[in-house]
């Protein structure tokens, strides 16, 4: 079962959901913190460190000697990342989208690989949830390598994922839920909460993917995200009460089922709802 | 003409409340929302006349089945995968790059420029907003930031305005950077938590990065006394000023339920906190008091 957890934007409760449920699984699980922006999983599970390493991508290594100034490179790339000025060729490794076209069309073989690193991943544990995350290196804009690297090593005979997304509906997002079997949602009934949730569905919509809905900061008599969930059809699989005891948890980096223990046995009928709707078949789902 | 730019790391912070209040204080700036994945000014600030233009930005290879000899170089030659055993062309993985379409012999790939979302130029009571649409999944949302700061710094020339208030998007990536490089002053909007604290030396170091100044302002104070005292500890050592200091108080949703920014909801407790921030805030930009 591979679930991701996305809201349409941060702050909505997505880490928090996700941490809740990965604690509340009976079993191994990978917990992949796809945040690379901003991982923050690693602050509530404190897991120990067992593996980290650098993750480069592409950038184009000139020798000069060999270079012609041909321009070949120059006409091919498209982000404009290795340009000739004048009478020398000059490169932007930072607008490099690795794509090595200009590796490829360069006659003199003149270009090799050089790198630019994109951040971090490290590999730690804590309890039945193994954990994955990636950081971004400050400066770094592309996050989507990143995150394409890290769910690169998820081992093979892993059965159950949690993937944490990153928030909005564009490409790092995408890049997290795409494969995924089941996206969980995260929202406020508030006005934002609900824009923002409106833009991640359809985002899934488009992708034909399956999704539920959890309901964080729910406040009684507000049914603005029941409507929503209504209008679109999509299942609501849990409502976490509006608590200020949750959000000092939260401050300190407590899980909110150690705040509250009784929401746990919500979180593990959402595994239950998840897998019924699964096998349901995706034709059954908006 | 200064550029205030608020970014908090990450959303949910009370960034675009703090912000929105902002504005209404500034009264008369040029807004832009610079959270194009999901804009929410407009959910507080009432807009009147809104223009709307496509935002095209990069390229998408496109195949012509019928001049495909299914020879599979371009398979070979892209490094995003983007194209499967059966040469369907997967819009999410393609970059753009045009490696493909370059390399193809029977120059079945070509590259067609995509329309990647809208931009909006509204009217507002407090100044004239720039804002945008992306189409889920699309990327290049860095480019369309940078386009939304050019319009907005070219309208706030004509108009003789001093003043640009922008609301960046979350993270610290390309979005961030295309909303920070070059402006006046960063305000970071921090909550008393773990994370919080985390992300806003994440954003301190970005900043630092590009050289812009940032200050910080405490939301949802009261929240944490002990981990705001570490945020006090750390903003002293890294000699980031804190600015500003808004108490967690029910006020602040209620406003957002309103669809009303919290200095014109109610003049309770954050409200005058925010009209504190904007004073320190003018102060620090070095705008002439009026
Ligand atoms: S690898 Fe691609 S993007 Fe990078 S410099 Fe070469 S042609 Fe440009
Ligand atoms: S294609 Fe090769 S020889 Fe031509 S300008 Fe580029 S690096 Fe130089």
């Amino acid at each position: 079962m591979k679930i991701a957890v996305a809201s349409g934007k941060g702050g909505t409760g997505k880490t928090t959901v996700a941490l809740a449920l990965a604690s509340s699984f009976e079993g191994e699980i990978i917990y992949l913190d796809c945040d690379v922006e901003e991982p923050n999983a690693h602050l509530f599970l404190n897991p120990e460190v067992e593996k980290a390493e650098t993750v480069y991508s592409f950038v184009p290594l000139v020798n000069e000697s060999k270079c012609t100034l041909c321009g070949k490179c120059d006409d091919i790339c498209r982000f404009s990342s290795i340009v000739i000025m004048g009478r020398k060729l000059v490169t932007y490794p930072a607008m490099c989208h690795g794509c090595r076209g200009c590796e490829l069309v360069c006659p003199e073989k003149a270009i090799t690989a050089g790198k630019r690193e994109l951040g971090t991943i490290a590999q730690g544990r804590s309890g039945n949830i193994n954990l994955l995350t990636g950081r971004l290196r400050i400066g770094e804009a592309m996050s989507p390598p990143l995150i394409k690297h890290l769910k690169s090593l998820i081992p093979e005979s892993a059965k159950h994922i949690i993937s944490d997304a990153p928030p909005g509906a564009s490409c790092p997002m995408v890049a997290t839920v795409r494969d995924a079997d089941f996206v969980l949602l995260v929202t406020e009934p508030t006005p934002f909460g609900i824009n923002d949730l409106s833009i991640a569905f359809e985002a899934l919509r488009e992708m034909n993917l399956p999704c539920g809905l959890i309901i964080n900061r729910s406040m009684p008599g507000n049914r603005t995200a029941h409507e929503f969930a209504e209008k679109n059809n999509i299942r609501i699989l849990l409502e976490i009460p509006d608590d200020r005891a949750i959000a000092e948890g939260y401050s300190r980096g407590a899980l909110i089922t150690e705040t509250r223990p009784e929401l746990k046995s919500g979180f593990i009928s959402v595994f239950k709802k998840i897998g019924e709707i699964i096998s349901a078949g995706r034709e059954a789902y908006p | 003409m200064k550029e205030l730019v608020v970014i908090s790391g990450k959303g949910g912070a009370g960034k675009t409340s703090i912000t929105a209040s902002l504005v209404v204080l500034a009264g008369k700036s040029v807004i832009v929302d610079a959270d194009v994945d999901a804009a929410d000014m407009h959910l507080v600030l009432p807009l009147k006349e809104t223009c709307k233009f496509p935002f095209e930005a990069g390229f998408a290879a496109v195949l012509d089945t019928s001049k495909c000899t299914e020879c599979g170089y371009c398979r070979e030659v892209c490094q995003f995968s983007a194209i499967n055993e059966k040469y369907e062309i997967d819009h999410i993985l393609c970059e753009g790059c045009g490696v493909c379409a370059h390399f193809c012999p029977s120059g079945a790939i070509s590259m067609q420029l995509k329309t990647c979302g809208d931009w909006f130029v509204s009217e507002t009571p407090f100044g004239t907003m720039m804002h945008a649409r992306l189409f889920p999944g699309e990327e290049s949302s860095g480019l369309l930031v940078s386009r939304l700061r050019q319009e907005a710094r070219a309208r706030a020339e004509a108009g003789a305005i001093d003043l640009c208030i922008t609301d960046g998007p979350p993270g610290i990536g390309c979005p961030v950077i295309a909303s920070i490089t070059g402006a006046s002053l960063v305000l970071a909007v921090a909550e008393p938590t773990i994370s919080g604290i985390h992300d806003v030396k994440r954003v301190k170091e970005l900043a630092g990065f590009f050289r812009i100044p940032v200050v910080l302002c405490i939301n949802k104070s009261g929240l944490n006394p002990e981990i705001e005292t570490e945020f006090r500890k750390w903003a002293a050592v890294n000699k980031v000023p804190v600015v500003g200091e808004i108490p967690y108080d029910s006020d602040v949703t209620a406003a957002m339920m309103a669809g009303k920014t919290i200095v014109q909801h109610s003049g309770g407790k954050p409200s005058r906190a925010i009209s504190l921030l904007w004073e320190e805030l003018k102060a620090s930009l070095e705008l002439g008091g009026v």
